[in-house]
């Protein structure tokens, strides 16, 4: 077997910017004393004229992204996922997306994978902060091939977007052949006894989990949700009405996130099914080595099983 | 100053200020008090400072203004009628639900708004954005935003003081607009933003201090900080909260009501008066 490549999805993020870079010199990036981190440094590196530093100021450079937005520049504002959806969320939400500018905001470090750093840095609210505005678009991309496409396409979209990134190198679900379609959730294998909607690194933990389900032959269909907002509930509630059941999978707290919204679509479409979330389940996180984290608060394949089968057993 | 020009400011501060008692009585609501100690700058910005043009107002090359202090929107909304941006009735509008004068300022209502405001705080970093979007496209415009002295206990004013300092935007202009009254009391006794002048000044500003309702100052300050190279201006400008109305000068609980019909009436008449003796 060959080795599996991993790749932290912040690193893609990075290696993005400067490909725009090259091609669109609308692309200012703005970053807060993290860019070694959030691998905007990159970008400083490749065009230091249109990266600006804001320093540990994250509530004045979110506005300031705004106003430079308004005035025609395409404008990437990065952080850590905690300051960036959870310190800055108000001016967010009043300088960015009431007047919805575009702002694409790369909150890197986002979830338990931050790892040793602790409950203070592992944010796992962001997804549900950043839904509750309107008009703005989340995205949480499975791996580097999927967050490279994520942040050309991002770009190309008017208006302001919330994507999330992680610290942690993960397996490439995708190959260089990947088309990624704004919005458009993406079934990875076709089934019918089960669907598992899973985001970010979850994603390939729901790969994992098929195979293990496979085994005790129960048939999964798994989806790649990388759009949180707006969620492609035709997608999923087409794949609900054939299995019966939906398992949601996310390194995010159960409440407000893709669990929540696939909840919501599931029971607004007349045909609710039962769903059962897989995620932070509403506590803090803690130190400890990345990796180690996920299995402690079930975040991996496993336990994705473990609740398919619980959905499974919900079913009428 | 050109006493002409003078004059002519004057008469349409007065109307502003007519402008800002018919929207906040007709709304029944809003606030009078930090608009009307605001007006007069906001009426010399766009009457004879900026560059702007009503008939364009998404010009990129335009000069911006950021009412930081959005609760003041009454005092820019009169203005913007005024210079041309959309027709006087709307004034009477203000606050209603199908109104494009929302009660604190909004780009996706009001042509002329440059910004959304009203949380503050906020808008100083936004016009930072814009004076950095100038730098960075090598042109000239300048941006324009007034902070309430009750707004500057934002700590978020502070991080963009540091900022805007930083990052040498001489093309900013941020006025304090210090009539000493906020909700709960004087700024002094709620919580002491003072010294003001001496913490721009260490935040690297250039300050200049004004009297917020003479022309001559205004223009003044304003002339100079176009001149002043490598840092931003902050113009401290001493006001007087709820100007020009007798009974809401000096009066905290005028930050945040609407007159009644007999305060309205006394108000329209103090100032139509006013604006008659100006016209004389």
């Amino acid at each position: 077997m060959a080795d599996i490549i991993k790749t932290a999805t912040r690193d893609a993020y990075g290696k993005a910017l400067v490909e725009l870079g090259a091609v669109n010199d609308k692309v200012v990036v703005l970053d807060a004393d993290l860019a070694a981190a959030t691998k905007t440094g990159m970008f400083k590196k490749a065009y230091p004229d249109r990266f600006i530093d804001s320093g540990i100021c994250e509530s004045n450079m979110m506005g300031v992204a705004a106003g430079l937005a308004t005035t025609g520049y395409t404008v990437f504002a990065s952080t850590f996922a905690m300051f960036a959806a959870g310190r800055a969320f108000e001016q967010v939400r009043n300088s960015i997306g009431y007047p919805h500018l575009n702002v694409k905001i790369g909150a890197t470090h986002a979830g338990i994978s931050v790892g040793e750093d602790g409950a203070s840095h592992q944010c796992c609210e962001d997804i549900g902060l950043m839904r509750t505005i309107p008009g703005m678009t989340i995205i949480n991309p499975a791996d580097a091939v999927e967050a490279r496409a994520a942040v050309l396409a991002a770009a190309e979209y008017e208006g302001p977007v919330y994507m999330r990134f992680g610290r942690l190198a993960v397996p490439c679900v995708f190959d260089e052949s990947y088309k990624f379609e704004w919005g458009k959730a993406v079934v990875l294998k076709e089934g019918k006894d089960v669907t598992i909607c899973a985001t970010g690194l979850m994603v390939n933990e729901a790969i994992e989990a098929g195979k293990l389900l496979a085994q005790e032959g129960i048939d999964a269909e798994i989806i790649n949700v990388h759009t949180i907002k707006p969620l492609d509930a035709q997608t999923i509630l087409a794949s609900a009405a054939k299995t019966g059941c939906i398992v949601t999978a996310e390194e995010h707290n159960i409440i407000g996130g893709l669990g929540s919204a696939v909840c919501e679509a599931s029971c607004e479409s007349g045909a609710p099914v039962p769903v059962v979330r897989v995620g932070v389940n509403d506590i803090f996180g803690k130190s400890g080595p990345a990796v180690e984290l996920l299995h402690i608060y079930g975040l991996d394949a496993a336990n994705i099983a473990a609740k398919a089968k619980t959905a499974l057993s919900l079913k009428k | 100053m050109d006493a002409v020009i003078r004059k002519q400011l004057k008469i349409a501060a007065c109307k502003a200020r007519i402008g800002i008692i018919e929207g906040v009585y007709n709304a029944k609501s809003g606030h009078p008090g930090g608009s009307l100690s605001c007006v007069d700058i906001i009426t010399y910005l766009y009457f004879n400072h900026m560059n702007v043009d009503p008939i364009d107002p998404k010009n990129e090359d335009r000069d911006r203004f950021v009412l930081s202090k959005g609760h003041a929107a009454p005092a820019l909304y009169a203005v913007l009628a005024l210079k041309g941006y959309f027709p006087h009735e709307w004034i009477k509008t203000l606050r209603k639900s199908d109104s494009n004068l929302q009660g604190h300022p909004s780009i996706k209502y009001t042509p002329g708004v440059d910004m959304c405001t009203g949380s503050l705080g906020q808008g100083i970093s936004a016009a930072c954005g814009m004076a950095l979007g100038a730098k960075l496209a090598g042109k000239n415009f300048r941006i324009y935003t007034i902070l309430g002295d009750g707004e500057i206990q934002e700590g978020q004013v502070w991080e963009a003081a540091m900022y805007a300092s930083a990052k040498d935007l001489d093309n900013l202009v941020a006025v304090v607009d210090n009539n000493n009254l906020q909700i709960d009391g004087t700024v002094a006794e709620v919580n002491s933003p003072y010294p003001i002048v001496e913490k721009f000044k260490a935040f690297g500003w250039n300050v200049i201090e004004i009297d917020a309702h003479s022309f001559d100052e205004i223009d003044a300050a304003f002339n100079s900080a176009r001149e002043f190279k490598g840092k931003p201006t902050c113009i401290v400008a001493k006001s007087i909260k709820g100007k020009g109305v007798s009974y809401m000068e000096n009066m905290v609980n005028w930050h945040g009501v609407a007159p009644n019909q007999e305060q309205y009436e006394q108000a329209m008449s103090e100032l139509s008066a006013a604006l008659a003796e100006l016209e004389a």
